[in-house]
């Protein structure tokens, strides 16, 4: 009987660069910037990592294929490196790479990278996808942007509720003023300026009813984790070491595109965190997270995902937002460190920022940002589509605890 | 008995008023002050021969069996491929079968649809075939500030044929054919080169119209008194009206040309008049059909009782009833592709379409046809080798299953302004389908504030993709809410 991986692993160590609009340095040299604090972080030597793994999605405009430009930029010592790709994903996937690596008792000490240089372009917004759909999606699929995709979010949820799109609209603005005033506080952050709602509200229309203010930005950026077994985190002299103690993915399996849908819901999340409870042995989620980093590509996707993580309930989201139950003074303070909507969205990288946020806020290392007494941190990925997607959680927390 | 056993039409929802383009063009070629009367139809920036085509033959075929259709001609000169079969495509839109059926284009001439007509009903005649569809479409792209921007419209009509359940007998043919060149096109050409329009009307329409249809009463010995109907394409409604006068048809058998409300819509054009006199006739009627181009076709057809049994799904009245007009011209001009506007870099993307993929995929692209899991009954979209009810999730036990015809309704949608499209934003969604099974679809023929979470959709056949660089039009369906106006 599979016993989950709580508390099988430890956090050595991690690294975030600042993300933003990085035009001078090259996914390698962001790599490195990541990597320099992680190691100097877990106080172990390069060649004593075993395994690595790094998350990239866009590979033709990064690093292209295989995990060869992470094995050069860091001079890492031939050892298996592997790259992984699971959309929005990719980052949580190279950490589970090497937590399972370590899990496995194959490694002591594993890596996981996660970069994205989403800026070399040449326009704004994700790199366009058609050619990554594949040969027969690429002859049919709409003519769909990630906006797009997640817009008609809103338009199901607000049918499913029988709400007015506006009233929708108002709770997406407060999502977006939320993450912008915690941004303005992280140094690593892209965008560090406070908005109010009605700057929110007012922003030109992207993808109805998405306007730019509810979409998340656009940056560089890269971030990594050491991890170690805690035997080991303990013989090298680590106290009240951070933990894994849940890794859940969940992938779509066709029923909401094709099948039964209400259009209001990340039927991949519902399950995804459930399991990840489960595996961290939490009953009740909105009395015993602490804090959360989710995927905040879009103000709507945030907004869905409080009722699909059991926090808020169906239906409840939008006034639980607007009570600032998230909020960074709330009971479960959501996107402590800005979110992806002030880091923006380098994808690989994503996933490793979010826990180094939760790293931060456990160890009371997050500065003024800084939460009291947090116990528990989850994760959130949402790549691909409301109707189409991978998700991916992790729960981080104390050794023991 | 030989003849027609259903027929239909289609016209694009848009129109454009004449008075826009004087407005718009007048500076520049005044003569086109002299018909600013009435309106045209004009085909969505995602139409083109081949998908009014397919939305004319599903008009026609409603109701039909469309396995039982043995040959498929289309008639164009305005094909988007010069070689692969276009009515190719459109058998496979209309998920004909494969086996058994013959598929030809006519092209490269104005009266290619009345030929094709001829060569249908002759098959079917010979005892070769038993059930001929012919459609015939055009959407012919003009020089701005010309008359033949003034005078073409874009539409298709389809005709079946068969030798049962005949609602229009074919009573005899003649045809013309001489080398007159009113107009052409040549190889490579974006555009109609014109003669002398006075020269086109007396010399073209005036005169070879009514030698043929007085060969035709030669040959089979009527007059015009045994004829109820005369539909005969001429965009010059003056010489329209001489032609009836000289061949003594009087105003109410003479088709109207539909110059005020459609345009000219070329190839299609005689089929388009013939659909809507069919839909007035009266059992007993003798309708005369000719097509004009290069020489003309003449053919008579007389409706059966069974005339009034038979409806096309809308028609061509319905279609020109149910209309939006167009008040934008230059983004006409831009629909056209005649103005250069950029799309930005995210709009250069251009994968190129497997042909591998195509033919695997044909009935699911093309068709749009899903499947039935013959376990549980769940119907399915796209068809995927596991059935997708989590309660079954059977391998292997599908039936083909048709969306096409099925009837929707939204659950979920945007306009999205980020994505590259020349009629942003660009609207699509989820629909559900009556009878189960569901869809991500790009919506079509919308305007976007009309579009609300529930309201019903029909699904339509039009251009996806045009590659450019390589020469390939790609097709889809796409949703079209059924909103009035």
């Amino acid at each position: 009987m599979a016993s989950g991986i709580r508390d099988k692993v430890a956090i050595l160590g991690m690294g975030c660069t600042k993300f933003g609009e990085r035009w001078n340095e090259s996914p390698e040299d962001l790599l490195l910037e990541a990597f320099q604090e992680c190691i100097a972080d877990a106080g172990i030597e390069k060649n004593q990592i075993q395994a690595a793994w790094i998350g990239v999605c866009f590979d033709e405009i990064n690093i292209g294929k295989s995990a060869l430009a992470a094995s050069l930029a860091l001079r890492l010592p031939n050892i298996a490196v592997t790259r992984v790709e699971n959309f929005c994903a990719s980052g949580t996937e190279s950490f589970r790479g090497a937590v399972y690596a370590v899990a496995s008792g194959a490694c002591d000490f594993a890596l996981a990278l996660g970069v994205e240089k989403l800026k070399d372009i040449g326009y704004g917004g994700l790199p366009e996808f058609s050619s990554a759909l594949g040969v027969t999606n690429s002859q049919w699929f709409p003519n769909m942007t990630a906006p797009g995709g997640f817009a008609m979010l809103a338009t199901g949820y607000a049918a499913k509720y029988g709400l007015d799109i506006q009233e929708v609209k108002k709770a997406m603005a407060h999502v977006s003023v939320k993450s912008h005033a915690n941004g303005a506080l992280n140094p690593k952050a892209h965008l560090r300026r406070a908005v109010t709602e009605e700057q929110v509200l007012m922003s030109p229309m992207i993808a109805f009813p998405l306007g730019l203010f509810d979409c998340c930005g656009v940056s560089d950026g890269a971030a990594c984790a050491i991890v170690t077994t805690p035997e080991i985190a303990k013989s090298l002299g680590k106290k009240d070491f951070i933990t894994v103690k849940a890794l859940q993915l969940a992938l779509s399996n066709g029923t909401e595109m094709v099948y039964e849908w209400d259009g209001a819901h990340f039927v991949t999340t519902t399950k995804a965190s459930t399991a990840a409870y489960a595996e961290a042995g939490i009953k009740n989620p909105r009395e015993e997270i602490s804090m959360m980093e989710v995927h905040d590509c879009f103000s709507i996707t945030e907004l869905v995902t409080m009722e699909d993580l059991h926090i808020s309930e169906r239906g409840k989201a939008p006034k639980d937002i607007m009570d600032g139950f998230y909020d960074r003074s709330g009971k479960v303070p959501c996107q402590v460190d800005g979110g992806l909507k002030c880091f923006g969205h380098p994808i690989g990288a994503s996933g490793l920022r979010m826990l180094y946020e939760m790293y931060l806020q456990l160890l009371g290392r997050a500065g003024d940002r800084q939460l009291k007494n947090p116990r528990f941190g989850l994760t959130h990925n949402l790549g691909g589509f409301p109707m189409l997607n991978v998700c991916s959680i992790a729960i981080v927390g104390r050794y023991g605890d | 008995m030989v003849g027609i056993t259903a027929y239909g039409g289609y016209i694009p929802r848009y129109r454009v008023s004449r008075m826009l383009i004087v407005q718009n063009m007048a500076w520049y070629f005044p003569v086109i002050m002299a018909v600013a009367g009435g309106e045209k139809a004009m085909a969505n920036w995602d139409e083109d021969a081949v998908s009014m085509a397919v939305a004319a033959a599903y008009d026609c075929m409603a109701g039909k069996d469309r396995k039982k259709v043995d040959g498929m001609y289309l008639a164009s000169t305005t094909l988007p491929f010069a070689d692969r079969l276009n009515a190719g495509i459109v058998a496979s839109a209309l998920n004909l079968q494969e086996q058994g059926v013959v598929a030809a284009d006519f092209s490269a001439c104005l009266k290619a649809g009345t030929t094709a007509a001829m060569a249908a009903v002759e098959a079917v005649k010979a005892g070769e075939k038993e059930s001929v569809l012919v459609v015939a479409s055009d959407q012919r792209r003009t020089k701005m500030a010309t008359m033949f921007e003034m005078f073409y419209g874009d539409g298709a009509a389809a005709l079946l044929f068969g030798n049962k359940d005949v609602i229009a007998e074919f009573k005899g043919s003649y045809s013309i054919s001489c080398d007159f060149v009113d107009h052409y096109k040549g190889f490579g050409k974006e555009f109609d080169y014109g003669w002398e329009e006075r020269w086109v009307r007396d010399e073209g329409y005036g005169k070879i119209i009514p030698e043929a249809i007085k060969g035709f009463f030669k040959k089979t010995g009527m007059s015009m008194g045994d004829i109820a109907k005369v539909v005969y394409p001429c965009y010059f409604t003056g010489t329209h009206k001489s032609i009836a006068k000289e061949l003594g048809i009087d105003g109410a058998k003479l088709q109207d040309n539909l110059h005020g409300n459609c345009g000219d819509t070329g190839t299609a054009h005689p089929l388009v008049m013939f659909a809507a006199a069919l839909e007035d006739a009266q059992p007993g009627d003798r309708i005369l059909l000719a097509g004009f181009g290069q020489g003309c076709d003449v053919l008579c057809f007389e409706a059966t009782d069974r005339i009034k049994k038979f409806k096309p799904a809308k028609g061509i009245k319905g279609h020109l009833a149910s209309k939006v007009d167009f008040t934008n011209y230059l983004k006409f001009t831009k629909f056209r592709d005649l103005i250069t506007a950029d799309l930005g870099i995210r709009g250069e993307a251009n994968p190129n379409t497997s042909l591998t993929a195509l033919w695997r995929k044909r009935k699911m692209i093309m068709g749009f046809v899903g499947y039935r899991c013959t376990k549980c009954g769940t119907p399915q979209y796209p068809p995927m080798p596991m059935c997708v009810n989590p309660q079954c999730q059977e391998a292997g036990h599908f039936e083909d299953y048709e969306f096409a015809v099925k009837p929707g309704k939204v659950e979920m949608f945007t306009g999205d302004l980020l994505s590259p499209s020349v009629d942003p934003p660009a609207v699509y969604g989820v629909v559900s389908f009556e009878g189960g099974g569901r869809a991500l679809v790009d919506f079509t023929d919308c305007d976007m504030n009309q579009v609300k979470v529930g309201i019903p959709i029909r699904m339509t056949f039009r251009r996806r993709s045009r590659d450019q660089m390589r020469g390939f039009t790609g097709y889809f369906w796409k949703a079209v809410p059924q909103v009035a106006g």
